[in-house]
C-alpha cells in the first residue's frame, strides 16, 4: 500500500477554503492528545486555552493586542510568499522598526508634541524597511539566497537591540536594569477603550493595512504582476514586468510592515524597550500568512488565531501549570498541517497496492 | 595555548560539520531541508535527555539521531509523498523542532552532564600540536571525518551514488529509466535527519555540555549556508566548518580578552561572516549555476 | 501476421489503460516479429506514449496481456523491461545535463560495473554503429544530435531484442536522419526488433515494414506503409481528411520592412546558453519567413532579443517599423502593434496555475483597450475578450474560465494564437507554433496565421519542424550556432539543401 497523488486540472475551489480549517481541526486534536500525555484532562487544557481568554473583556483586549503585529506581518509576508521572495526574517525587521521608532521617545527627549507619534511610526516603518532592504539588494544585486540572509539578520537585530538597552539607551535611572526609559504619553498609541482593557489602536492599524494589501492584491495590476512573477517568472517577463523590482518591492513593504508592528508593540503595551521585545511573533507571522491562504483577509482571522494560541499558552500556564512552550508546538504543528492539507487543493490522493514483480525483477 | 585553541576550533566545527554533509547528500537529492535548525535542537535534547535518563553519553547520542531521524521522516512525508512546499516545509519543521525541544527538554535545564569520554589514540595522541587535535577526540569528531570520506566515496564512487545524483539533476529522468526518485530522497531525508540530530548531540553533550533553550543559536542555518559555500562538495564542507568554527571561537576569546569591542557585536560576527561568505559565492555564477543540483526544491510527483 | 513464420517477439492483447474517466488506450492489440522494424502511428494524443510506457513498465495496464516470447508477463518496472530485453528511446531525452557521458549511461544499468569498463563499452558500441562519442564529455556541452546518439548506445549496451523508438526524427536534420535509418537497418538485420514511434509518414514509408495506426486510443487499422500513399495513412491518422492550407499571395519586397534585425549580436546568457552572432534579417509586410533549425542553436535566444525579454547591445540592432527598439522592452514593443507567441506554452506562454482570462491580462495589459483603469483590473473585460478569443479560434474547454495548465496542447495554443492576433498586429513573431499539437488544430493554426499574412501582417516562424515550414512560409533561412543563413525562396531550395545549413554549412560570417 502507498499513497499516490493525481493532479487536478483544475485546483478545488472547496478545498482552498476548507484546507485550513482541516489543518486547524487535526492540530487542535493533536493539542488534545499532547495534554492528555501530559497528565492534562484535554477537555479542560483546551477549555482554558482556545475559549476561556475569549470570556472575559479585558482578555480580549490582550488577544487584539497580540494579534496586531501578527496580522500587520502576515499580510507583509503574504505579499513576499506570492511573489517568491523567501523573507523569513520579519522577527529581524520588527526589532529595528522598533528601534528606529523608539529613536524620538529614548534619545530626543525633549522633542515633545503630538507630532511625535506619527514621526516614530515613519521612522519605524523605514527601519524596518531598511532592514529589510539588505536581503533584497544581495539578492537582486549578487543572486545571494534571501532565505539564510534575512534569517542571519535576525540574529544580528537581536544582538544590536541586547547592546543598546544594555547599553547607550538603557535608562539611567533604571536601577541598572537593562531597559530604556518609559515612553511618555505623546509617544504612546492611544488606547482604544481603557475604561474596557489594554487594546490600542495598533490593532485598527493592522486590519486597515491589511484591507489594502488585499485590494492591491486582488484589484490591482500590481497585484497580478506579484502572483504572476511568483508562480512563473518566465510568464512574469514576458509580460512585461520585472523580477528584480518586485523583490525589492515585496521585501520593502513585508520590512515596512514589520517595523510598523515592532513600534506598535513597544509604544503599545510595553511602552520601553527591554532586550527581547517579541515572543516570535515574526516567526509566528509566517504561520499566520500560511494559515490565511496568503490572502489579507484570512491573514485577519490567522492572526487572531495565533493571537488566542499565544494567550492560550500563557493562561494555561497559570491556571494548569502548563509549560508556556507548547503554544509553540502547537503552532509549529498548526504550520504542518496546513501544509499538508494544502495539497488537497492541487491533488486527489489515492491508496493503492503495489504491482508484484513476476520472477526475480532486478530493483532500481 | 595554540593546541588549546584548535581543539576548540574542532569541537565548534564539528556540529557545523555534520549537520552540513548530511543536508549536502539531501540536497544533492534535489531536496531542500530548511528544517536542519529543527531537526539539530531536537537531537541536542534527545542527547541530552537520553544520557541523563540512563547516565550513558552513547545511548544519549542514539537517542538524538533517533529523534533527528523522526524529524525528517515527518518532512520527508510532507515533501515527498504529499509534494507540499519544501521551503515553508523546512520552515515549518525548524518552528516545530524548536518548540517541541523547548518543552520536552524543561526539565532538564540547568542539569549537568556527563561529558562523552575522549578516545585516545594510542601513540597518535602524544604527538606534540596535533596529537590531541588529530587523535585525542571524542567518538563524534572521528565519526565527522569518517562521514566526510565516506559521503565522497558514496557519491562519487558508487552506482548508488551516482543515481542519487541523477536524480538531484532531473527526477523525471531518472523516473523515465526506472530509479525509484522517491525512495532514494526518503533515504537521503533519513540520513540528512541523523547527521543532524548526531550534530545536536554533539552540541549537548561535548560541545556547551548542557541542555539548554535554543541552544542550537542558528547552527543549522549556517550548515545550510555551508552546503551552498561548498558548492555541494564534502571537502569544501570540512574547510567551511572549521572556518566558521575558527570565526566562533575567536569572537569569544576576543571578548574574553576585553577589547573594548561590544561583545554583541562580536557574537554577531558569525552571522555576519554566513552573509559576507554567502555574497562571496553567489557574484561567481557560473559556479553555482554548474553545481547547484538542477532539481533544487522543486516538488516531483511521478506520473501514473 | 504469417501462419508458419517465426514467432513473435512480443505479442499485445486488448492492452486498456484509462486515467479518470479518460481512456488513453482502449483495447489495443498488436504482433512484433524479430529483425522487424514496425511503425506506431498516431498524431497528438492519440495514446502512443501511454502505450510505449506500458510496455517498458513505467505505467501498469488496467487490463489486457502482454506476452513476452510466448510467456504472458506482467512489466512492473524499467528495471525489468530491460532485463527482459526492452530497450527505450525517449523522445524527451533522459539525460542528465551535469553528468558526463559515460555516468549517463551507467546510471542506466543493472550490473555494478566500474565506470571505466562502462566508458570502454559505450566506446566500442558506438564504433561499431557509427555513432560517436566521448565518454568524459558533460551532456550540456553536447548538440542534440549527440544526445539522441547517448540514449542509442545506453539503450544497446543493455542487448536489448526490441527496440522503442520514440519520435527519435524531431529533433535531426534530414542528413542526420539518414544515418540513424541506417543504424537502425543494420540493428534490424542482426535480429532486434524495432517498434518506430511517429507521426511522419514519409520517414515510415521509407524504413518501416509494417505500420499499427493508433486514433483516439483505439487501433484503427494496420497496413504495409509501402503500399500506401502518405494521404491514405493521414486519412486513417486522423480519422478525416485534413484541409489543405490555402497559400498566400506572394509578398512583395518593395515595401519597407516592418521589422529589421542588424548585425545583431549577443553573448551566451549563461553557461548552457547560445550566443547570437552577426544577424540580420528584414520582414516585410504580408511575407511569411521561416527560420528552420534544431533545438538549441539560439531559436529561444533570437526570439527573446527580437521581443524584446532580452534587450539588445545597441537601439538599432532591432527595428520595428523604422524605429530602434533594441533597448525598450517587450511591453513597448506590444505596444508598437508587434505580437510575440512563445515556444512554451505554459509558464512563458501563459501562467500554469492562472484562470484563461487572467492569461489574457497577461500580455495583453498594456495593450488591448478596457482592461485596466487607473490602477484597477477589469476582469469582466478580461472574461469577454476570452469568449471572442474562444469562438475565434474554437477554444475547446470544460468549464468557462479554466485554468490554463487544465487545457490540451493544441487548445491552448489555440487561446495563445487567438490571444495575440486579437487586435490584428502588424508583426507577429512566433516560436514552434504547433509543436505538440494536433492535426486538426495545427491546421487552423496555419490557416489563421496565412490569413493575417494576407491581411498585410509580417510573420516570423521559428520551427523545428522542416514540413511546417514548407508547408506555408515565402522563405525559408536556418539558424545554426546562432549564426543565422540567407532567406531562400520555398520554391527554389528543397529539404536537403535547408538541411546542410542546418549543420552550420553555409556562406556568411565565420563562426
Amino acid at each position: 500500500m502507498r499513497l499516490e497523488l493525481i493532479k487536478r486540472g483544475n485546483p478545488s475551489q472547496v478545498l482552498r477554503f476548507l484546507s485550513p480549517l482541516i489543518g486547524l481541526a487535526l492540530a487542535i486534536l493533536t493539542g488534545a492528545i499532547m495534554f492528555a500525555v501530559l497528565g492534562k484532562n484535554p477537555f479542560q487544557a483546551l477549555y482554558v486555552y482556545f475559549v476561556e481568554p475569549l470570556t472575559e473583556l479585558w482578555s480580549v483586549h490582550e488577544l487584539l493586542i497580540k494579534a496586531a503585529p501578527l496580522i500587520l506581518m502576515g499580510a507583509g509576508l503574504s505579499v513576499c510568499y506570492l511573489s517568491n521572495n523567501w523573507n523569513i526574517g520579519a522577527e529581524g525587521q520588527f526589532i529595528m522598526g522598533a528601534l528606529a521608532g523608539s529613536i524620538f521617545p529614548v534619545l530626543f527627549t525633549d522633542v515633545q508634541g503630538f507630532f511625535v507619534l506619527p514621526l516614530m511610526l515613519g521612522f519605524a516603518i523605514i527601519g524596518g524597511a531598511l532592514w529589510a532592504l539588505i536581503p533584497a539588494l544581495l539578492k537582486a544585486r549578487f543572486n545571494t539566497n534571501e532565505i539564510l540572509v534575512s534569517l542571519m539578520l535576525v540574529y544580528v537585530a537581536e544582538l544590536i537591540l541586547d547592546y543598546l538597552v544594555r547599553g547607550p539607551w538603557r535608562n539611567p535611572q533604571g536601577m541598572n536594569f537593562p531597559e530604556s526609559v518609559r515612553f511618555p504619553s505623546f509617544a504612546r498609541i492611544p488606547e482604544l477603550m481603557p475604561v474596557d482593557g489594554r487594546a490600542n489602536w495598533g490593532i485598527v492599524i493592522a486590519i486597515l493595512v491589511a484591507i489594502g494589501i488585499w485590494v492591491m492584491l486582488s484589484r490591482t495590476l500590481k497585484g497580478f504582476e506579484i502572483k504572476v512573477l511568483g508562480s512563473s517568472p518566465r510568464a512574469g517577463k514576458f509580460a512585461g514586468f520585472d523580477a528584480k523590482k518586485m523583490v525589492f518591492f515585496a521585501f520593502l513593504l513585508a520590512g515596512g510592515c514589520a517595523g510598523l508592528a515592532g513600534i506598535i508593540e513597544v509604544a503599545g503595551a510595553s511602552a520601553q524597550l527591554r532586550p527581547t521585545i517579541s515572543p516570535g511573533y515574526g516567526f509566528a507571522a509566517i504561520i499566520v500568512a500560511f494559515l490565511g491562504r496568503l490572502n489579507p483577509l484570512g491573514v485577519i482571522v490567522a492572526g487572531l488565531v495565533l493571537a488566542l494560541t499565544y494567550l492560550g499558552g500563557e493562561a494555561a500556564q497559570i491556571t494548569l501549570g502548563l509549560s508556556d512552550k507548547v503554544a509553540r508546538v502547537f503552532q509549529g504543528a498548526l504550520l504542518l498541517y496546513i501544509l499538508a492539507c494544502d495539497t488537497l487543493i492541487h491533488y486527489r490522493i489515492r491508496f493503492v497496492r503495489t504491482p508484484k514483480a513476476v520472477g526475480s525483477a532486478a530493483d532500481a | 595555548m595554540l593546541e588549546s585553541i584548535l581543539l576548540t576550533i574542532a569541537t565548534a566545527a564539528t556540529p557545523l560539520l555534520l549537520a552540513a554533509l548530511g543536508e549536502l547528500v539531501v540536497e544533492r537529492s534535489g531536496v531542500l531541508n530548511l528544517g536542519v535548525e529543527g531537526m539539530m535542537i531536537m537531537g541536542a535534547v534527545g542527547g541530552f535527555a537520553g544520557m541523563i535518563l540512563t547516565g550513558n553519553p552513547f545511548i544519549g547520542v542514539l537517542v538524538g539521531v533517533a529523534l533527528g531521524v523522526a524529524l525528517s521522516l515527518l518532512f520527508g512525508f510532507l515533501v515527498l509523498t504529499l509534494a507540499t512546499n519544501q521551503y515553508a516545509t523546512g520552515l515549518a519543521l525548524t518552528i516545530f523542532g524548536l518548540g517541541l525541544s523547548g518543552l520536552l527538554g524543561e526539565s532538564f535545564i540547568g542539569r549537568s552532564s556527563v561529558r562523552m569520554p575522549v578516545l585516545n589514540i594510542p601513540g597518535l595522541s602524544d604527538l606534540p600540536v596535533i596529537g590531541r587535535l588529530l587523535f585525542g577526540q571524542d567518538i563524534i569528531f572521528y565519526l565527522s571525518i569518517l562521514i566526510v570520506i565516506g559521503v565522497t566515496w558514496f557519491l562519487f564512487s558508487t552506482r548508488q551514488g551516482l543515481k542519487l545524483r541523477a536524480i538531484g539533476d532531473n527526477p523525471q529522468s531518472a523516473h523515465a529509466l526506472g530509479i525509484k526518485v522517491l525512495r532514494y530522497r526518503y533515504l537521503a531525508v533519513m540520513f540528512g535527519g541523523a547527521c543532524a540530530g548526531l550534530a545536536g548531540a554533539h552540541l549537548s553533550l561535548v560541545y556547551t555540555p548542557q541542555w539548554t533553550e535554543n541552544m542550537t543559536a542558528g547552527r543549522g542555518w549556517i550548515a545550510l549556508a555551508l552546503v551552498v559555500f561548498a558548492s555541494w562538495r564534502p571537502f569544501r564542507v570540512l574547510a567551511g566548518a572549521y572556518f566558521f568554527g575558527a570565526v566562533s571561537i575567536g569572537q569569544l576569546h576576543a571578548q574574553a580578552l576585553g577589547l573594548g569591542i561590544p561583545s554583541q557585536l562580536l557574537s554577531a560576527l558569525p552571522y555576519l561572516a554566513t552573509i559576507l561568505v554567502l555574497v562571496i559565492i553567489s557574484q561567481n555564477r557560473r559556479l553555482t549555476l554548474i553545481n547547484t543540483p538542477a532539481s533544487l526544491g522543486k516538488s516531483f510527483v511521478p506520473d501514473r | 501476421m504469417s501462419l508458419n513464420g517465426p514467432e513473435p517477439l512480443l505479442t499485445l492483447r486488448g492492452l486498456t489503460k484509462s486515467f479518470g474517466s479518460f481512456k488513453a488506450n482502449d483495447g489495443v492489440d498488436l504482433d512484433i516479429y524479430p529483425g522487424e522494424i514496425h511503425a506506431l502511428l498516431g498524431e497528438n494524443g492519440a495514446g502512443k506514449s501511454t502505450f510505449v510506457k506500458m510496455l517498458y513498465g513505467a505505467l501498469q495496464p488496467d487490463a489486457g496481456a502482454i506476452v513476452w516470447r510466448g510467456q504472458e508477463t506482467v512489466i512492473p518496472s524499467p528495471a525489468h523491461a530491460r532485463q527482459l530485453g526492452i530497450g527505450m528511446v525517449f523522445q524527451h531525452f533522459s539525460l542528465f545535463e551535469a553528468l558526463t557521458v559515460a555516468e549517463n549511461v551507467a546510471v542506466a544499468l543493472s550490473g555494478d560495473e566500474p565506470l571505466r569498463k562502462v566508458a570502454a563499452d559505450l566506446e566500442a558500441v558506438s564504433r561499431q554503429y557509427g555513432l560517436p562519442l566521448k565518454a568524459n564529455a558533460r551532456v550540456h556541452d553536447l548538440s542534440v544530435g549527440e544526445r539522441q546518439r547517448i540514449e542509442i548506445v545506453r539503450c544497446l549496451l543493455g542487448h536489448p531484442d526490441l527496440i522503442i523508438m520514440d519520435e527519435p526524427t524531431s529533433v535531426l536534420t534530414p542528413q542526420e536522419v539518414e544515418d540513424l535509418f541506417a543504424v537502425l537497418r543494420q540493428l534490424a538485420a542482426e535480429g532486434k526488433a524495432i517498434l518506430y514511434i511517429s507521426h511522419k509518414l514519409e520517414e515510415v514509408r521509407a524504413l518501416c515494414e509494417r505500420a499499427t495506426i493508433l486514433r483516439h486510443g483505439k487501433v484503427v487499422g494496420t497496413c504495409v506503409p509501402r503500399e500506401e500513399t502518405a494521404a491514405s495513412i493521414a486519412r486513417m491518422m486522423v480519422g478525416a481528411d485534413i484541409h489543405q492550407i490555402r497559400p498566400a499571395k506572394p509578398a512583395s519586397t518593395a515595401t519597407a520592412p516592418l521589422l529589421t534585425l542588424r548585425d545583431l549580436s549577443m553573448p551566451a546568457r549563461d553557461v548552457f546558453g547560445t550566443a547570437l552572432k552577426h544577424i540580420s534579417l528584414d520582414l516585410h509586410p504580408g511575407e511569411i519567413l521561416g527560420i528552420a533549425g534544431i533545438a538549441g542553436n539560439g531559436q529561444s535566444e533570437l526570439f527573446d532579443v527580437i521581443s524584446g525579454e532580452r534587450l539588445a547591445s545597441r537601439p538599432d540592432e532591432v527595428t520595428l517599423f523604422g524605429a530602434p527598439v533594441g533597448h525598450v522592452d517587450i511591453s513597448a514593443r506590444r505596444a508598437k502593434g508587434a505580437v510575440f507567441i512563445s515556444e512554451e506554452r505554459l509558464g512563458h506562454a501563459t501562467v500554469p496555475g492562472l484562470a484563461l482570462s487572467e492569461n489574457v491580462i497577461l500580455t495583453r495589459h498594456r495593450v488591448n483597450p478596457g482592461l485596466k483603469s487607473g490602477l484597477f483590473l477589469n476582469r469582466g473585460r478580461a472574461r469577454s475578450l476570452l469568449d471572442t478569443i474562444s469562438e475565434k479560434l474554437d477554444v475547446r474547454k470544460s468549464t468557462p474560465d479554466p485554468a490554463a495548465q487544465a487545457l490540451s496542447g493544441g487548445n491552448l495554443q489555440k487561446f495563445i494564437i487567438g490571444r495575440e492576433v486579437l487586435e490584428n498586429p502588424r508583426v507577429i513573431v512566433v516560436n514552434q507554433p504547433t509543436w505538440g499539437v494536433d492535426a486538426g488544430s495545427a491546421a487552423l493554426i496555419r490557416q489563421a496565421l496565412v490569413d493575417l499574412a494576407q491581411g498585410g501582417a509580417a510573420i516570423l516562424v521559428i520551427s523545428q519542424d522542416l514540413d511546417e515550414l514548407f508547408e506555408f512560409t515565402d522563405r525559408i533561412a536556418a539558424i545554426a550556432e546562432g549564426r543565422l543563413s540567407d532567406f531562400t525562396p520555398v520554391a527554389e531550395t528543397d529539404r536537403r539543401a535547408i538541411g546542410l545549413k542546418m549543420s552550420g554549412i553555409f556562406e556568411g560570417v565565420p563562426a
